[in-house]
């Protein structure tokens, strides 16, 4: 049974459409489906090679420490071990990054962080894997730690990265900065001056993890040719192949990827965790090694959210209409860089949120410190601004006894708005409409739990089937929350994705191959590759090549942009095929019919050409005979342009995104227990490509959102910096339990800039929510609620 | 050591089993029947739920040796499982109707119509409605909820959404915010009320 597994390429999906026709609009179903309900598709942790090795990392259990030594000598004697490595065992380039190369591939001669990697074994059964790496003798010299701002910038701090020359370290202030953005404009001193209101508060963002089911896994398989072939679930092939090559000491064409399954990323894939271990091992042993981290090592292998500390100050006048806004915001990076910089331009650039404020003053910082490493997870730096900033929208509103939703409809930015980055919003930004549309559904029914005469039902009570309350002390809450998310890559980015399109007649039939190094990760970039080349190509089946790097790089299935990006490179080369397929046309039968030299009055409907008129002039079949069009395209968004390093000033995002949510919460107050009764959405997305998947993304999105507000923190040890939940057991995820009804109101107001008039989906649910939970327990229970997530003692007590 | 048992109707031998081997590991690493997933190992998560002489378990929480001589049933066999199931209902209610074929034996990895997966395919009424509802993003969660969702049908035809939240509450998605998979189980227990 096994042995017909192997670690072949994925096999090539071709859907053909049932009950739709499949195409741009309609709500096509996945074309992985059937495979993901049988339990055949292949994930990376199901990948099986003949003679296949199993590949375990040891990790250091200090936050920091000197290694004084490492003595492998036991652990290379164990029956069934066929390689230890070591840092002093690496073949060529010792670090990688994805922006800024400071993350050693194996820890030389100090740890910085809990759980960093030091040595890694290979064997023919995971557990004598993992006891060979028991047996590895590690002698340890602890360091004095870096936790907080204080801790990175006293006067004798230790440096994280001593003599670090990447592009930022001119312009920081210490350091253990990893990078500063800071935005001004207006003049906040005379607005202050101003104000009838000011609000200043403090506030905090926990850890959060995005706790993707599918763990860090993949199969590196040795090559003939002393490349190697590695099957992987990532968020982006070609980063990966372009940090991997310098480490593995090869050309980038002898570093082959393919895409496994993945198993969910929310930014978790984006740096590598197993992908340059398994390769080293492999290339070590002659033999195709796999790894796939459990839960436990999965806390250790990616970053994290940053948590952050968020000082904001309003000030606005009695009518209600904002002067100005000063915050400083500080992200705690970790011990690498990972995509910290590019998070403090988002959580700067975005941090007053979508609003029309004249005067603004804002700093974030993202600091080195000996935590976990923190990165890229879903909303990336806008996440932790907008819990704050709508915090502060509540609190002037309430300062000012101005209805909170009232407030922020006064204040709301709009098409033709100016950002505080000099950037003109000039495509539609219906932040009023949004907020009207949540505030207008109706609102869940009151005390649920009590049927008519009967017994309460425990189920529909905060505590649930614990049975802790049957409505005693439940107070219900409503909150209100909007935010705002750019799409793409930012600042400057060279942000491109490729599609190659292959049509040619198979059976009688046109048939469209899709090929793109797009990672699917779940989202159904997949579904929306098909529904566009059935509307460009009048096709009805269509193939999908698996995503491998034959093709070019698609860019990062992150910042809400694949399908704006990879589907805008879909619809691009498919737009090439078709005038191929109109070219040949004209040549072949051109002297037919008139309408051929007017190649712009035709289009392709099920696999014929037609005239505007509607008439038939020809067909796909007989205009490609058995010349196939193949053709290959990149797209690209337009550009955009750094930050002002001392202003932030800049035409820095390629398109911004809006989302509001009203949350419905019950909590008992005298045990802290919050249950969220209903959680509304209202989201503008340009064009619903597949609206099925499109509410299914504001669903996933919703539910992380709720999962910061009152569940899930990665607590990190103040003493030691360790981490101390790395399980599903004490990392909460929400369950079916706890996510309640979401119902969603979808607006499709077209942004001219973008493929169909699309907006980027998947992050923008994931900032209201959020602070819209919050808000509704503070209306419940009238407590400040500066910090996320809430838990039972910030809700009891005095 | 040597595991015997029987899964998805079909008797399966394993060899050199280490005693500290799970259930989860010998099914997906030894019998080449990867559909259970290994989201946590750790008992949390639900997504390597199988039927264990019937009753749903984690199968990574199952010590291999703990399964000799039972019976067991995989996201694999969730579709034989479903029909074997039908015949019998359909058998008790109405025994003229004959049983609709298919192809797959017992325990076989099926490919059901590989050049068009979106066509027909011979899925339990859950996996079907799993797609149809939207219910299946990156998936890995999909074969432990399906498991559980099917037992719970099995027991409960017409379930609330309350017993459906109850019933799955062991089941982590990360994904979708369990709003399509509610969609999805109900929609299976109304297209199976009507085939009744």
């Amino acid at each position: 049974m096994a042995a017909d597994r192997t670690a072949s390429a994925p096999a090539t999906l071709t859907q053909a459409t049932g009950a739709t026709r499949g195409t741009v609009g309609e709500s096509t179903p996945r074309p992985d489906g059937t495979l993901k309900v049988t339990g055949e598709f292949a994930y990376s942790s199901d990948l099986w090679h003949e003679d296949m090795l199993w590949g375990f990392t040891l990790r250091s259990p200090y936050a920091h420490a000197a290694i004084r030594s490492v003595d492998t000598a036991e652990a290379l004697a164990l029956p069934g071990v066929y390689a230890v490595m070591t840092h002093d065992d690496l073949p060529a380039g010792t670090h990688y990054g994805l922006e800024i190369h400071d993350q050693p591939v194996l820890a030389k001669d100090r740890v910085r962080f809990h759980g960093e990697p030091v040595a890694i074994v290979a064997a023919d059964h995971p557990e004598t894997a993992r006891r060979a790496a028991a047996r590895i003798a590690v002698e340890y010299e602890e360091l004095p730690l870096v936790v907080d701002e204080a801790t990175a910038t006293a006067p004798d701090a230790p440096l994280l990265h001593p003599g670090r020359r990447d592009h930022h370290a001119s312009h920081v202030p210490h350091p253990n900065i990893v990078h500063r953005q800071p935005i001004r404009r207006g003049d906040v001193a005379a607005a202050r001056a101003r104000a009838d209101v000011v609000v200043r508060r403090d506030y905090e963002v926990g850890m959060q993890d995005q706790a993707f089911l599918g763990p860090e896994s993949g199969l590196a398989v040795p090559a003939e040719d002393g490349g190697v072939d590695l099957y992987i679930a990532t968020q982006w092939l070609h980063v990966d192949r372009d940090q991997l090559a310098p480490v593995l000491g090869l050309p980038a064409d002898k570093v082959r990827l393919t895409l496994s399954g993945v198993g969910g990323a929310f930014g978790a894939r984006e740096d590598l965790s197993m992908q340059a271990h398994a390769c080293l091992l492999a290339l070590r042993t002659g033999r195709p090694v796999k790894i796939v981290y459990n839960r436990y090592e999965s806390f250790f292998g990616h970053v994290h959210r940053h948590p952050a500390k968020l000082t904001y100050e309003h000030g606005a006048t009695r009518d209600g209409t904002l002067l100005y806004v000063q915050c400083r915001i500080v992200l705690d990076g970790g011990a690498y860089a990972s995509s910290s910089p590019a998070v403090v331009g988002n959580a700067a650039s975005l941090s007053i949120g979508p609003y029309v404020v004249g005067n603004v003053d804002v700093e974030a910082i993202a600091l080195y410190s000996n935590n976990p490493p923190c990165g890229a997870m879903r909303g990336f730096g806008a996440v932790q601004a907008c819990f704050a900033y709508e915090a502060q929208m509540d609190a002037v509103a309430a300062e000012l006894g101005l209805d909170p939703v009232e407030f922020r409809q006064r204040n709301a930015m709009s098409q033709g708005a100016t950002m505080p980055t000099g950037q003109l919003v000039d495509s539609p930004a219906p932040v009023a409409e949004l907020l009207r549309r949540v505030k207008a559904l109706p609102m869940p029914p009151e005390r649920d739990w009590e049927a008519a005469g009967g017994p309460v039902d425990v189920r529909a009570l905060p505590g649930g089937l614990s049975n802790t309350t049957h409505g005693e002390a439940v107070v219900r809450g409503v909150g209100y929350a909007v935010g705002i998310k750019n799409v793409g890559f930012s600042e400057g980015f060279d942000d491109y994705s490729t599609a190659r399109i292959r049509l040619e007649v198979i059976g009688g039939e046109p048939v469209a191959l899709v090929h793109t190094a797009m990672a699917e990760v779940g989202q159904g970039g997949v579904t929306v590759h098909t529904q566009i080349a059935r509307t460009e190509l009048g096709v009805d089946r269509v193939t999908l090549h698996p995503a491998d790097t034959r093709v070019g790089s698609a860019g990062s299935t992150s910042a809400s942009r694949q399908t704006y990006m990879t589907g805008g490179a879909v619809k691009h080369a498919c737009e090439a095929v078709r005038a191929e397929v109109l070219r040949r046309g004209r040549e072949r039968f051109g002297a037919s019919h008139p309408a051929w030299a007017e190649p712009e009055r035709l289009r392709l409907e099920d696999g014929k050409v037609v005239t505007d008129g509607g008439e038939v002039i020809g067909d796909l079949a007989g205009i490609l005979g058995d010349e196939a069009i193949d053709l290959e395209r990149e797209f690209r968004h337009r550009p955009t342009e750094p930050f002002d390093l001392r202003t932030g000033q800049g035409f820095g995002h390629v398109q911004y995104s809006f989302c509001a949510h009203r949350a419905v919460v019950e909590v008992d107050t005298e045990l802290g227990l919050v249950k969220v009764v209903e959680l509304a959405a209202a989201q503008d997305v340009g064009k619903a490509i597949n609206p099925l998947s499109v509410v299914g993304q504001i669903h996933g999105g919703s539910t992380q959102g709720l999962g910061l507000a009152v569940m899930e923190e990665i607590v990190v040890s103040r003493d030691g910096a360790r981490v101390r939940n790395p399980s599903f057991t004490d990392y909460l995820i929400p369950t079916i339990l706890d996510t309640p009804a979401m119902p969603v109101e979808v607006l499709e107001l077209a942004d001219d800039n973008a493929p169909y008039g699309l907006r980027g989906v998947g992050e923008a649910p994931t900032l209201s929510s959020t602070p819209a939970v919050v808000a509704a327990i503070r209306a419940a229970t009238g407590r400040p609620l500066k910090r996320v997530p809430v838990r039972p003692e910030h809700l009891t007590g005095g | 050591m040597r595991v015997n048992m029987t899964v998805n109707g079909r008797p399966y031998e394993a060899d050199d089993v280490w005693e500290g081997e799970s259930l989860l590991y010998v099914l997906r690493e030894r019998l080449g029947l990867p559909g259970s997933k290994n989201a946590c190992e750790q008992g949390e998560c639900g997504s390597c739920t199988v039927r264990l002489d019937g009753v749903p378990v984690c199968a990574c929480l199952v010590a291999a040796g703990q399964a000799e001589g039972s019976e067991v049933v995989t996201v694999e066999g969730l579709a034989d499982h479903a029909r074997q199931r039908s015949g019998e209902a359909a058998g008790a209610v109405c025994p003229g109707e004959p049983e609709e074929g298919h192809p797959g034996t017992p325990g076989t990895t099926r490919h059901p119509e590989p050049t068009r997966p979106g066509q027909v395919a011979p899925l339990a009424p859950v996996q079907q409605a799993f797609i149809d509802a939207g219910a299946v993003q990156c998936g890995f969660c999909t074969p432990g909820l399906l498991v559980t969702a099917d037992e719970l049908l099995e027991r409960n035809p017409d379930p609330s959404d309350a017993d459906i939240r109850e019933a799955l509450s062991g089941n982590l998605c990360r994904c979708t915010g369990y709003e399509k998979i509610l969609d999805a189980v109900r929609l299976a227990a109304a297209r199976t009320g009507e085939a009744v």
